[in-house]
């Protein structure tokens, strides 16, 4: 599975410098950036701060919206800013006032942290061209959807989640099935068929068959 | 909400699934479908979707018209061929009375009790259908029937459209989770097989009512026709659904006895005895049309007696030779099955026959030698072997008077079966064949 360990986006580059000493305390892994043109890759949260220039500041709140990054922003704001806000509620998800408390946008980032965590970052699993995202139930092999059942999704989230281990039968009827399953091990090897059906020829690879022992997910151990 | 369903309304979210498809089966195994909106399915699934069943053949009680399709979440696949853009779905339903309770004549109820029959002996059964089936450039029967080709048993045809379309169809089925094991050209001209691999019998039911469907489906779409009728032409051999199964006892094959000759286990031997016992019983089942019977005739490797043999293909139960290593893949063979049978039904049927030579211990008569199937039907009669029904009128005889197949189908389909397959008979008896004229016109 991937690890969660992507960086908080920061405005301007360089921060403000009381905004890095906050983020540096609170161990973030953050990065600046001074344009949303050549963003990529996945991130927390950004952090925006209209001190020095709104327009910029807003500028760069737009680019990442239009570029459909989806990134939760928090923006840092004066008082006198305040008024700035109408009409741009689609580009910040929270605002902190500045001269900001340290605990207050260390509360609002984990906040905003959390929401990226429920709503933004989907736990996947990856192997070679097959993605599986855990919480929209959805796969795809090398983009395009893999449209399974709920048994096929399940016993192919089990084998990806450990690739190259090898699982006996009666070890996945009771893992994905339960133990009291009714129509013992054979109903792995029809999903297992069912499967392989659905990756196709060219991905029905992925899942080999162990001869005498079950069956493995992706390369073993040895041939990697 | 159960997770399965819970996954389905999430998947038709997900990929912005217009429309989906309630598939049923009636008693003649015709497919029925009535489309849905996402925003229809969670009730659909917790309060099923009322129809008037009286249109439906075999569903008909006029008194009680009204019935409930509910949505069986294990089945919902994504249409391959539909629009990427529109994505449609289908999910196959049980029928049930607007009290909730399993609705008579619904072949998919049949096959549950069946299964559940089998569950309380300890088994599950698995099934796996060689379905035969024609390619025709058109489907009026007014006109002769023009084959796509002349190609005979393991051709390769590169030169014509049908192998492109069959691996088309190939690749749609194994989309839908129906993997294939075989399919090549079969014996006739135009007539192709497809080969499903084994899986338990409700899902296989369902995936040959799904094969049916995307074969006639595809082959429309290049403006051909595919047909399933047991015999489209004279004088080639008809399209079977010669059908494989096994009984597991959790994961041991139930058929299979390293000890034996055969390696057959007792259970098995019982089980061919049982199939052997009620064969007239079933055949009206697994038979079902006038047109069946034309199939059923010596010569073009069709079972016509009751019998079982290991390596002949005239026997009505074949027991294939496994392979050293694949004990596990022991299994035995029903050859008189065609392709136009409901499979619901029809599985239920030798499921019940077979099970009942377990249960009361019928002994397994000796194995045919290779030489019955050269006798005339007298030396075979006098052997001691019986014949299967000749026509569906001597079939039905033998079901109405069957208590094992009441049983199977219950009283409903059981009566309405019987009613509407005489109704189809005695349309048949009044008509003039092309063969009567052919022969009688000038001579008399």
């Amino acid at each position: 599975m991937t690890a969660v360990t992507e960086p908080l986006l920061v405005f301007p580059d360089p921060p403000p410098p009381e905004l890095v000493r906050t983020l540096d305390l609170g161990g973030y892994n953050w990065k600046a950036a001074g344009s949303a043109q050549e963003l990529e890759g996945r991130w927390l949260g950004a952090v925006v701060s209209a001190q020095e220039s709104p327009d910029d500041a807003f500028g760069f709140s737009r680019a990442l919206a239009r570029r459909g990054l989806d990134i939760p922003v928090l923006l840092l704001v004066s008082g006198a800013q305040l008024d700035e806000l109408d009409m741009r509620d689609d580009l910040y998800t929270d605002f902190c006032l500045t001269p900001f408390h340290q605990r207050e946008l260390e509360a609002r980032l984990a906040h905003l942290v959390w929401r990226s965590g429920t709503a933004l970052r989907p736990e996947l699993i990856e192997y070679g061209p097959m993605v599986l995202n855990v919480e929209t139930y959805q796969a795809t092999i090398a983009g395009r959807p893999l449209d399974l059942t709920y048994m096929e999704y399940e016993l192919l989230k089990f084998l990806a989640g450990s690739p190259g281990k090898v699982f006996t039968r009666e070890t996945l009827l009771s893992r994905v099935w339960g133990y009291d399953y009714f129509g013992g091990a054979r109903t792995v090897d029809v999903h297992v068929r069912r499967l392989r059906a659905k990756l196709g020829e060219q991905h029905a690879g992925l899942i080999t068959t162990v001869r005498s022992v079950g069956y493995r997910f992706g390369l073993s151990r040895w041939e990697r | 909400m159960e997770p399965q369903k819970d996954y389905v309304l999430r998947t038709v979210e997900e990929r912005g699934v217009r429309l989906i498809r309630l598939w049923f089966t009636d008693v003649l195994g015709q497919l029925k479908s009535v489309a849905i909106s996402p925003a229809e399915l969670a009730d659909a699934f917790d309060e099923g979707l009322q129809f008037d069943g009286s249109a439906i053949d075999g569903f008909s009680r006029v008194q009680e018209s009204d019935v409930l399709a509910v949505p069986d979440a294990a089945t919902f696949e994504l249409l391959p061929w539909a629009d990427p853009e529109e994505p449609s779905g289908r999910i196959f339903c049980d029928i049930r009375n607007p009290d909730g309770t399993p609705f008579a004549g619904d072949p998919r109820w049949v096959m549950r009790r069946s299964l559940s029959k089998a569950a309380e002996m300890g088994y599950t059964f698995y099934t796996a259908p060689e379905v035969e089936f024609f390619y025709f450039r058109h489907s009026d029967p007014d006109q002769p029937l023009v084959p796509l080709d002349r190609a005979s048993y393991f051709d390769l045809t590169t030169a014509d459209v049908a192998s492109p379309l069959r691996k088309r169809t190939i690749t749609m089925l194994e989309a839908m989770g129906i993997p294939v094991e075989y399919s090549f050209h079969e014996e006739s001209p135009s007539q192709h097989e497809i080969d499903l691999r084994y899986t338990e019998a409700l899902s296989m039911a369902d995936n040959v009512m799904t094969l049916r469907l995307v074969v006639r489906k595809l082959a429309l779409d290049r403006e051909l026709h595919a047909t399933f009728m047991p015999k489209p032409l004279n004088g080639v051999q008809g399209s079977g659904m010669h059908t494989h199964m096994s009984l597991f006892e959790n994961d041991v094959n139930a058929f299979h006895d390293p000890g034996d000759d055969y390696g057959l286990s007792e259970t098995a031997k019982a089980f061919i005895a049982g199939l052997l016992h009620h064969a007239r019983e079933i055949t009206a089942v697994t038979n079902q049309l006038v047109n069946s019977y034309k199939r059923l005739v010596a010569g073009d490797e069709a079972p016509t007696f009751v019998s079982w043999a290991r390596n002949n293909r005239s026997a009505l139960v074949r027991v294939p030779v496994v392979k050293p290593g694949k004990e596990s893949s022991t299994r035995i063979e029903y050859r008189a099955l065609d392709s136009a049978a409901n499979p619901y039904l029809a599985f239920s049927a030798v499921l019940a026959a077979g099970l009942n030579g377990v249960k009361e211990g019928y002994e397994l008569p000796p194995e045919a030698s290779a030489d019955l199937y050269t006798m005339s039907r007298g030396q075979a009669r006098a052997k001691g072997f019986a014949e299967l029904p000749m026509s569906l009128s001597e079939a039905l005889d033998v079901l109405e008077s069957s208590p094992l197949m009441a049983e199977v189908l219950g009283e409903h389909i059981h009566e309405w079966f019987l009613r509407n397959k005489r109704a189809e008979f005695a349309e048949y008896r009044r008509e003039v064949t092309p063969f009567e004229l052919r022969r009688y016109l000038n001579t008399w």
